[in-house]
C-alpha cells in the first residue's frame, strides 16, 4: 500500500451513459459469474425435484399408474413445472440477501435503469430453469420417459417453462423486496407454493379426490401449466390449454412489475 | 447549535453540497431533525456523532437513497429531490456495511461496476485493474470477496466508489472496525483523493479521526447538529482537553475533587472505582495549577495525563449531557 503512488489515483471521467440494455446485461453477467462461484446453488435446486422423481416413480408409480414407467410418462412433464415454481423461490430468497448486505444500496446510487439489477436477476433466474429442467429431463429419458412429439414439443415445452418462470418469478422479487430476512421469504414462499403443488394434477389425476377438492384442483394455475406442458411433450393437448396456462404467468407480471418497481424506488 | 463559525458562503457556485433543513422520519423516530450543511467543493468534511445521531440517514439523503420528508438539498449544483439521476452522476458512496458482491472476485465487482457505469470490455477490465494496483489489492483480485479481510473489503468498497472520479465521495464511518495500519492506510488514500479535488463527506464517531482529515467538522446529535466548525474552533469550545489523575489512595478522593474543582471551576468526573478524576481544563495552565495544587495539599498521585478531548468530552461540553453511549456505559457497568 505505502508505494501506492497517488498519481494511480488519477481523475478518470465518465464515459458515455451505457443504454438499458448494456446495464441489463450486465447484470445478466453478474448472474452467470454466480453459477461459476456457486455451483453449489444448482445442486439445492435440482436434488428435490430428482429425489422426486425417483420416488414417485419407483415408489407410487405402479400403483397409481399400474407401471413405473407409465407413471413417468404421466409425471415427468410436471415435475419440470414444479421444478421451475420452487425455483423462483430462491431468487426471491438471493435478492432479499442482496438487499440486506447493502449491496442494492450501491447499485441504487448509480445513474443506471433502474430495473435493470431485476432484468438481470430474471436472466439469472432463466437460466436456472434452463438447467434444471434439461438435468431433469435427462435423467427422466434414462429412467425410459419418451417425449412422444419428439425435440418440437420439448423445445415447446422449455420455452413455456421459461414463460412461467418469469410470471411466478415477479411474486418472489416482491416478497423478496418487501421482507429483509432470506429464511422468512423462503418459508413464506413453500407456505403458499406447497398447497399449489400438491393440490395439483402433478402427481395424480385428481379424478379420486373429493369434489370440493377437485373443484380447487381444476382451476389450480398450477394444474393449468401441466396439462398445458403434458399436451406440448407428450402430445393430445391444444393451444388452448397452453393460452390458459399463461393466463395466471401474464396477470402477475403485469400486476407485479409496476409494484416491483416501486418497491424499488421507495426511499 | 452553536454559532462558532466564521465560515458561511451561501454560494452555490462553490459548494458541493447545500443542505437546508433537512428532515427524515421513520415511524415515530426522528433520525434527522432539521439540518443545515454546506461543503465546499474539495474539502474534507466530517459528521462527527455517536450511535444513532442519523449520520448515516443523514448521508442516504444526500446520496438519493433516501428522500427527505423536508428541506432542499443540491449535490454538485443538482437538486436532490428532481434531479436524483444527475445527483447520481456526480457522487459515489461507500456505506457503512459493505456494498459489495462477496460470491464474486474483487476483480470482477470493480469490472461489473465498470460496466455499468458505460465503459465497455476491455476498457472495463484495465480500469477494474487500475485500482486494484491503487488500492494494493492486485494479489487478492481473482479471490472472492467473502475470502477477504475487513480492511481488504473496505479498501475494494472504496475502490468500487472509484470507478468514475465523483464530484463528491460519501463515506460513511470508513474506519470502524480496522485496525491502526489499515486505519491508516485509509485515512492516506481519503487525503490523497482530497488532494485530486474530489469533495469528501465522511462520517465517524471519532473525534480523532475528524481532527486528523477533515478540515470542518459538523457534529450531529439525536439529529440535529450541535455545533460546526474546525477541530481547532471546537476543542476551543471544549477547553484544552481533559486532565485525568489516578490517585494513590481512593479515600482521598473528596479532597482531590474539591482541590481540582476549585483550580478549575468545572464538574468533576470520577470512575466508579474512584481512584480515577477527571476535569475539563481550560488551559494548559489551569491544569498545571491543578497538579500544583494536589500535590501541595499532600494528594499523591500514581499517574496523570492531559488529553485530547474525546468525543465524549466534546458532547459533554457541547450539551452538558453526557452522550448516550456513555451514560449506557455508566449504566452497563
Ligand atoms: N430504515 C430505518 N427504519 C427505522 N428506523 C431507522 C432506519 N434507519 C435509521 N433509523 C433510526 O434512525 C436513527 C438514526 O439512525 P442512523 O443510522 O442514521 O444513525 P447513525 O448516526 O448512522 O448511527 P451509527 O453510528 O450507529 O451508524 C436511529 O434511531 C435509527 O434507529
Ligand atoms: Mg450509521
Amino acid at each position: 500500500m505505502s508505494d501506492a503512488p497517488p498519481a494511480v489515483l488519477k481523475t478518470v471521467a465518465r464515459p458515455p451513459k451505457p443504454s438499458a440494455l448494456s446495464n441489463a446485461l450486465t447484470f445478466g453477467w453478474r448472474a452467470m459469474l454466480k453459477f461459476r462461484h456457486v455451483p453449489e446453488q444448482l445442486f439445492d435446486l435440482v436434488m428435490t425435484p430428482i429425489m422426486f422423481t425417483l420416488l414417485f416413480t419407483f415408489v407410487f408409480g405402479g400403483a397409481l399408474a399400474g407401471s413405473t414407467s407409465d407413471y413417468l410418462q404421466f409425471f415427468l412433464p410436471g415435475i419440470l413445472v414444479q421444478t421451475v415454481v420452487f425455483n423462483a423461490v430462491y431468487s426471491g430468497m438471493g435478492l432479499s440477501t442482496d438487499l440486506g448486505k447493502g449491496l442494492f444500496d450501491r447499485f441504487r446510487s448509480l445513474p443506471i435503469w433502474p430495473l435493470a439489477p431485476f432484468a438481470g436477476l430474471m436472466v439469472g433466474d432463466i437460466l436456472r430453469h434452463l438447467i434444471a429442467a434439461s438435468i431433469i429431463l435427462t435423467i427422466g429419458l434414462l429412467l425410459g420417459y419418451r417425449p412422444e412429439m419428439g425435440l418440437p414439443g420439448v423445445l415447446g415445452a422449455f420455452a413455456f417453462l421459461v414463460a412461467i418462470g418469469f410470471g411466478m418469478g415477479w411474486i418472489f422479487i416482491v416478497l423478496g423486496l418487501l421482507i429483509s430476512t432470506p429464511t422468512t421469504v423462503m418459508t413464506l414462499g413453500f407456505t403458499f407454493l406447497f398447497p399449489l403443488v400438491f393440490a395439483s394434477n402433478i402427481m395424480v389425476d385428481p379424478a379420486t379426490m373429493p369434489d370440493w377438492l377437485r373443484a380447487f384442483v381444476d382451476v389450480n394455475p398450477v394444474s393449468l401449466m401441466t396439462t398445458a406442458i403434458r399436451g406440448l411433450m407428450n402430445g393430445g393437448g391444444s393451444w388452448g390449454d397452453v393460452g390458459l396456462a399463461l393466463i395466471a404467468p401474464a396477470l402477475i407480471t403485469a400486476a407485479l412489475a409496476p409494484v416491483t418497481l416501486a418497491l424499488y424506488r421507495r426511499r | 447549535m452553536s454559532h462558532i463559525s466564521s465560515f458561511s458562503p451561501r454560494n452555490s457556485g462553490t459548494a458541493a453540497i447545500d443542505a437546508r433543513g433537512l428532515v427524515k422520519h421513520f415511524g415515530d423516530v426522528t433520525a434527522v431533525a432539521g439540518i443545515d450543511l454546506l461543503v465546499p467543493k474539495g474539502m474534507i468534511f466530517a459528521i462527527l456523532g455517536p450511535n444513532g445521531a442519523g449520520k448515516t440517514t443523514l448521508m442516504r439523503m444526500l446520496a438519493t437513497l433516501a428522500r427527505p420528508d423536508s428541506g432542499t438539498a443540491s449535490v454538485m449544483g443538482h437538486d436532490l429531490v428532481s434531479e436524483p439521476d444527475a445527483v447520481r452522476g456526480a457522487i459515489a458512496m461507500t456505506g457503512q456495511f459493505a456494498s459489495l458482491d462477496e460470491d464474486l472476485t474483487g476483480r470482477e465487482n470493480l469490472i461489473l461496476l465498470a460496466r455499468l457505469w458505460g465503459f465497455k470490455g476491455r476498457h472495463a477490465r484495465e480500469r477494474a485493474d487500475d485500482l486494484l494496483a491503487a488500492f494494493d489489492l492486485a494479489a487478492a483480485a481473482a479471490k472472492q470477496v467473502k475470502a477477504y479481510s475487513g480492511g481488504m473489503r473496505r479498501r475494494l468498497d472504496i475502490a468500487a466508489s472509484l470507478i468514475v472520479t465523483p464530484g463528491v465521495l460519501f463515506l460513511d464511518e470508513p474506519t470502524t472496525g480496522l485496525d491502526p495500519t489499515a486505519r491508516k492506510d485509509v485515512w492516506r488514500m481519503i487525503r490523497e483523493l482530497a488532494l485530486s479535488g474530489v469533495t469528501i463527506l465522511l462520517t465517524t464517531q471519532y473525534l480523532e479521526e475528524a481532527d486528523q482529515l477533515a478540515a470542518r467538522i459538523a457534529v450531529i446529535d439525536k439529529g440535529r447538529k450541535i455545533a460546526e466548525g474546525t477541530s481547532r474552533e471546537l476543542k476551543a469550545q471544549t477547553g484544552s482537553g481533559f486532565v485525568h489523575v489516578s490517585l494513590a489512595d481512593a479515600s482521598r478522593r473528596a479532597a482531590a475533587a474539591a482541590v481540582l474543582e476549585k483550580e478549575l471551576g468545572v464538574e468533576i468526573q470520577q470512575s466508579a472505582e474512584g481512584a480515577e478524576l477527571s476535569a475539563m481544563a481550560g488551559s494548559a495552565e489551569a491544569a498545571n495549577r491543578a497538579l500544583a495544587a494536589l500535590i501541595a495539599q499532600g494528594i499523591e498521585l500514581t499517574d496523570f495525563s492531559m488529553g485530547q478531548p474525546s468525543l465524549d468530552e466534546v458532547f459533554f461540553a457541547l450539551t452538558g449531557e453526557k452522550s448516550r453511549d456513555a451514560e449506557e456505559e455508566r449504566m452497563s457497568a
